[in-house]
């Protein structure tokens, strides 16, 4: 028996998420007695697969995939889930691999755990953890259907590398053809997306307007990371929605959040909160954000964010 | 047109959040509960689309009877009629057993659900939904727009917008942007005192089996205080960062 994981790939690249989700496999793998799959699906540079435990790659060519349609990746699932008698399936967090997972719950008639941030604590029963009242709590659920779909948390498990020499197979699958057709796909090329980055820099109501957000993107380029902000900023139209994260936003599990001018209200931290570690600007020492805060600097963000922006330049010219 | 919005009955965003009886049950003292704010956001455009699509708006929850406030408010806000299965919902899975087994005989056009809910955070009812009943299913909505049998529909995906097109019976996932929140209905007196009149039915439950059991809650260690460094010394920040966080 294997355990399935589906590794996402961009550009003929696994995603970072994907290798997350292969790193869990892989351990989970070991814990049970089961080597892991990895499918592959319109890739061919298997390297960073190689690199993160695979110990066998499913590679999938095939046209009618090339974009991500949730009916028909869930029907190659299906197939291979049949042919291979997988009982585990391993998804990453990334938006198309949850949106699959719910799906694939509801063909296989079995369940489905997103947000889970550890391995097993036990196999049998089959024991996970997952946050849930958005990150304001944590529970540990049994999983008792015979196939076991899992989401692994952005940035929980992490990245584990492990050198193996995987048998590769080619498989042929057919696909109904789908009245559901993807007509445009409009995306920022370049920029750090919310759900991949390591680090998120965002910006709250204390940065007064968005001809002020230089200061945030400046800061955000210089450490490679995603820009973000708080409701009322998105509402008031200085950001796009897009970057509004919080309990009704985008959630973000990256590395290091910083938060700019924003005070931290319970419904901005519900979102944020499973950020590893969290830096607050703010000039106000009674802001909450500064009891969710690892890290903290009480002064105005007009002087310190140029001035940490003069620093990170200094250093990385040094380097 | 007839649309199914389905409506999960969570903790106010403002909640703390306790548990009780060991860890296994959630603490609802004090709390006040509300329409899952993402299901709000389906089931305003849902209450627009009765005016430009002729649509009749059915909402739906799977719950006991102390979730019959929220359903009223659904009907205060422009819904037609509320049902109510009767059960106290295991798990995401059962709960999508029960929507599909009674959609299966509605017909329904358009079931909107969430993209998730802020209590279990599943995002997977509405999936499930469409898994069962071999239907479309797009989540992370931000802009529908039906046209006879057809639907485009656009979603948020990591770092853009898709479109896509397909054809009804179609599952969504809402979230905001499908309306914004500027567009959230207060309901007024008027629609308060209609919501009276108008049906809140309870239908019997199929009692399918849930695929996973929750055995308990625990909450966050209590956080380390905050390291602070002065504003004039951001080399420290930067230092701590580097050094001891190890994230830079
Ligand atoms: C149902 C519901 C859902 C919600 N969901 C979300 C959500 O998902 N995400 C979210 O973010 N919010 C959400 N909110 C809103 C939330 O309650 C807060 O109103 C919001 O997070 C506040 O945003 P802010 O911190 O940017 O603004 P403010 O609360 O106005 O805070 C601005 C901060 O900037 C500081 N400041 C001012 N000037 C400076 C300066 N020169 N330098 C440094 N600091 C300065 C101030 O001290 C203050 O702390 C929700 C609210 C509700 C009711
Ligand atoms: N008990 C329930 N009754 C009706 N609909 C529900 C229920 N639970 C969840 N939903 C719907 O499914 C969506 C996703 O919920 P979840 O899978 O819990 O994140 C919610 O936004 C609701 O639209």
């Amino acid at each position: 028996m294997s355990i399935l994981i589906y590794t996402e790939s961009e550009n003929n690249e696994f995603k970072k998420s994907a290798l997350e989700a292969l790193s869990y496999g892989k351990a989970l793998g070991e814990k049970m007695g089961e080597n892991v799959t990895c499918l592959s699906i319109n890739s061919n540079n298997f390297n960073s697969l190689k690199q993160h435990g695979a110990d066998r790659i499913i590679d999938i060519q095939n046209q009618s995939l090339e974009k991500f349609i949730v009916k028909n990746y869930a029907e190659v699932i299906h197939q291979i889930v049949i042919s291979e008698s997988i009982k585990t399936i391993i998804l990453s967090s990334s938006a198309n691999s949850k949106y699959l997972g719910a799906y694939l719950s509801g063909k296989l008639e079995s369940a489905y755990m997103s947000n889970v941030i550890e391995l097993p604590s036990e196999i049998n029963p089959f024991l996970v953890k997952r946050t849930c009242y958005t990150n304001k709590a944590f529970s540990t659920t049994e999983i008792k259907s015979e196939i076991k779909i899992i989401s692994v948390s952005s940035n929980s498990f992490g990245i584990i590398e492990n050198v193996t020499d995987p048998d590769i197979k080619k498989i042929d699958v057919e696909i109904k053809s789908s009245d559901l057709k993807i007509k445009k796909i409009d995306k920022q090329t370049g920029a750090v997306t919310i759900a991949d980055a390591d680090i998120v820099v965002s910006g709250g109501r204390g940065l007064k307007g968005p001809e002020n957000w230089h200061l945030i993107e400046k800061l955000a380029n210089l450490l490679g990371a995603a820009t973000a902000c708080s409701k009322p900023v998105s509402d008031l139209g200085w950001r796009p929605h897009s970057e509004h994260v919080g309990q009704t936003g985008k959630p973000v599990a990256s590395n290091l959040y910083i938060a700019i001018g924003i005070s931290g209200a319970i419904q901005h931290l519900a979102g944020i909160n499973s950020s590893k570690v969290k830096v607050v600007i703010n000039n106000d020492p009674e802001a909450p954000f500064f009891k969710a805060a690892d890290y903290g600097i009480v002064g105005d963000a007009f002087e310190v964010v140029p001035e940490l922006i003069q620093k990170l330049e200094a250093r990385n010219n040094n380097n | 047109m007839n649309i199914l919005v389905c409506i999960s009955n969570v903790p106010d965003t403002t909640s703390k959040i306790n548990f009780v009886e060991n860890g296994t049950k959630f603490d609802k003292n004090g709390v006040q509960f509300v329409i899952n704010p993402n299901d709000e956001f389906g089931l305003t455009k849902a209450v627009w689309m009765k005016e430009s699509h002729n649509a009749a708006v059915t909402v739906l929850t799977v719950g006991d009877q102390s979730v019959e406030p929220t359903l009223r408010k659904c009907l205060a806000i422009g819904a037609d009629k509320a049902i109510r299965i009767d059960c106290s919902s295991k798990d995401g899975f059962s709960v999508a057993k029960e929507i599909s087994h009674f959609s299966q005989k509605e017909n329904f056009d358009l079931i909107i659900c969430g993209r998730e809910s802020i209590d279990y955070n599943g995002g997977m009812v509405g999936g499930v939904i469409a898994g069962i009943l071999d239907y479309n299913f797009i989540t992370n909505c931000v802009d529908l727009d039906i046209k006879g049998t057809n639907a485009l529909v656009s979603r948020e995906i990591d770092g853009g917008i898709e479109t896509l097109e397909c054809n009804l019976p179609l599952v969504l996932g809402a979230q905001k942007g499908l309306v914004e929140e500027s567009d959230l209905i207060i309901p007024n007196m008027r629609g308060i005192m209609m919501a009276r009149q108008k049906p809140l039915e309870t239908i019997e439950a199929q009692n399918f089996n849930a695929e996973s059991i929750n055995q308990g809650y625990h909450k966050p260690d209590a956080k380390k205080e905050v390291k602070l460094v002065k504003a004039d010394e951001v080399d420290k920040l930067i230092d701590l960062l580097e050094n001891e966080a190890k994230v830079i």
